[in-house]
């Protein structure tokens, strides 16, 4: 399975959740395609379609509404299909974290295998948890 | 069927050449697309790994979905793909043809572009069907316009049209891009070709950003990465089709190989350059464009080449 986690690790083709974010995070990811940063040296590509999917990047707090939406989501993604979160509020909660129409626990909609905190995160921080997410299945 | 014919088919003009070459050509179209917006691009070998990664991806058959239909139409695609590789491989690199001429290879194409259609509509998405009416639409507005572009070469060879004949008749009297009718048919060609491979900017049936790839929206894994194996192996057929009818072949003694391959390049980047400075344009405008402009100009050729100039 080292042969095929390789191969994956070098072409990872993200689809993009919003668990009702504010929208920071949300522009930030899209900062990841520009000229800047070109995340198509990893092999990196942001896809339309969550079957062609191999990552998924959720962002916001998920609210009672959203969240049955994301674990349909979670399940029409082919497998295998890693999760991770993107900002304060998928990692924490940050300000909203008391507030009265969220889930308890967004790791009992959907698991998550890596959180990326930051308010909004910086295009680099996103960079590195990718890095490390390619560290990781590389073994 | 000798063995010989399996090695055509698999081997050298056929399968495993296509596809070798047509994932490194998506690597050259992906690393100028990059250059020209001013990014790094991809590693070389990054085609090869998205499509041995989609090989060991889930394959989620669609609830909603012609579930027969649904995994043939790939399959067959990707079938058709390679007979067209290998009898166009055969008749450039060996100089024989396989049996079949020029009508065969239109019809060919043509099954590849029914094969879209019906894998798209299969799925019982309403994004795919949509991806797939509008492929419809684009063959309508490209074929007539491709019909008249190959009619030129075949009769400025004397009215042959076996694909090793067209290619003989212009090592005898040069290439027929040459000649006026020539350079028009090829320019005309082009831009089809640019159609029949769904590149911008006539991306229409897989408009991304508008309905989510089109009819590949609900394929996932090795279905998925038979598409893509696809799209990649047309980076070889269409260029080969257009060497063959315009450019007279290829040569491959001494630095005949260099000029062979900057006349494949060639082709390549000029279809990156269209596509790199396109916009997406509108189904309506796809069909006046083919239908008002193109094709007028087509048979303008048609019609050059039957009075010899």
């Amino acid at each position: 399975m080292g042969w095929y986690k390789r191969r994956l690790s070098k072409s990872l083709w993200v689809f993009h959740v919003s668990g009702s974010p504010c929208n920071n995070c949300d522009i930030e990811i899209l900062d990841l395609l520009t000229p800047r940063y070109d995340v198509e040296r990893f092999g990196i590509k942001l896809v339309g379609s969550v079957r062609h999917a191999d990552v998924l990047l959720v962002t916001g707090i998920f609210n009672k509404k959203i969240a049955p939406r994301i674990k349909r989501i979670y399940e029409q993604a082919p497998k295998p299909i890693f999760v991770v979160a993107v900002g304060t509020c998928t990692s924490s909660g940050c300000c909203f974290k008391d507030s009265y129409n969220i889930v308890p626990s967004r790791e009992a909609v959907i698991p998550i295998d890596m959180y990326i905190p930051g308010c909004p995160p910086k295009p680099e921080a996103m960079i590195a948890a990718v890095a490390k997410l390619i560290g990781v299945l590389n073994g | 069927m000798s063995g010989w014919t399996f090695f055509y088919l698999l081997v050298f003009p056929g399968l495993l050449f296509t596809a070798v070459l047509g994932l490194l050509v998506g690597w050259v179209d992906r690393k100028v697309s990059a250059r020209v917006q001013f990014r790094v691009g991809p590693p070389l070998f990054q085609n090869f790994n998205d499509f041995f990664k989609l090989l060991g991806k889930e394959t989620i058959i669609v609830k909603s979905s012609l579930h027969s239909l649904f995994v043939l139409s790939p399959l067959v695609a990707f079938g058709v793909t390679t007979l067209i590789a290998a009898m166009l491989g055969v008749v450039l690199f060996y100089g024989f043809g396989f049996g079949g001429d020029l009508l065969v290879m239109m019809y060919l194409l043509m099954i590849y572009s029914v094969m879209v259609i019906l894998g798209g509509s299969a799925t019982g998405n309403v994004y795919s069907s949509l991806g797939a009416g509008r492929e419809i639409k684009l063959l309508l507005a490209d074929e007539l316009a491709f019909i008249l572009v190959c009619l030129v070469p075949i009769i400025k060879a004397g009215y042959l049209i076996k694909l090793e004949e067209i290619l003989s008749a212009q090592v005898a009297q040069g290439a027929f891009i040459g000649s006026f009718s020539g350079a028009l048919a090829f320019i005309v060609g082009l831009l089809c070709i640019q159609a029949k491979m769904t590149l911008p900017p006539f991306h229409i049936p897989e408009a991304e950003t508008e309905i989510v790839e089109g009819p590949l929206m609900e394929y996932s894994g090795p279905l998925l990465g038979f598409w893509k194996l696809n799209q990649a192996m047309q980076w070889v057929v269409f260029p080969f089709l257009l060497i063959i009818l315009f450019l007279g072949g290829f040569n491959s003694v001494g630095w005949g190989i260099l000029w062979s391959a900057l006349k494949y390049l060639g082709i390549v980047v000029i279809m990156i350059l269209i596509k790199n400075t396109n916009p997406r344009i509108r189904i309506d405008t796809a069909l006046k464009f083919f239908w008002k402009y193109l094709t007028p100009v087509a048979l303008l050729a048609v019609i050059l080449a039957v009075l010899g100039v």
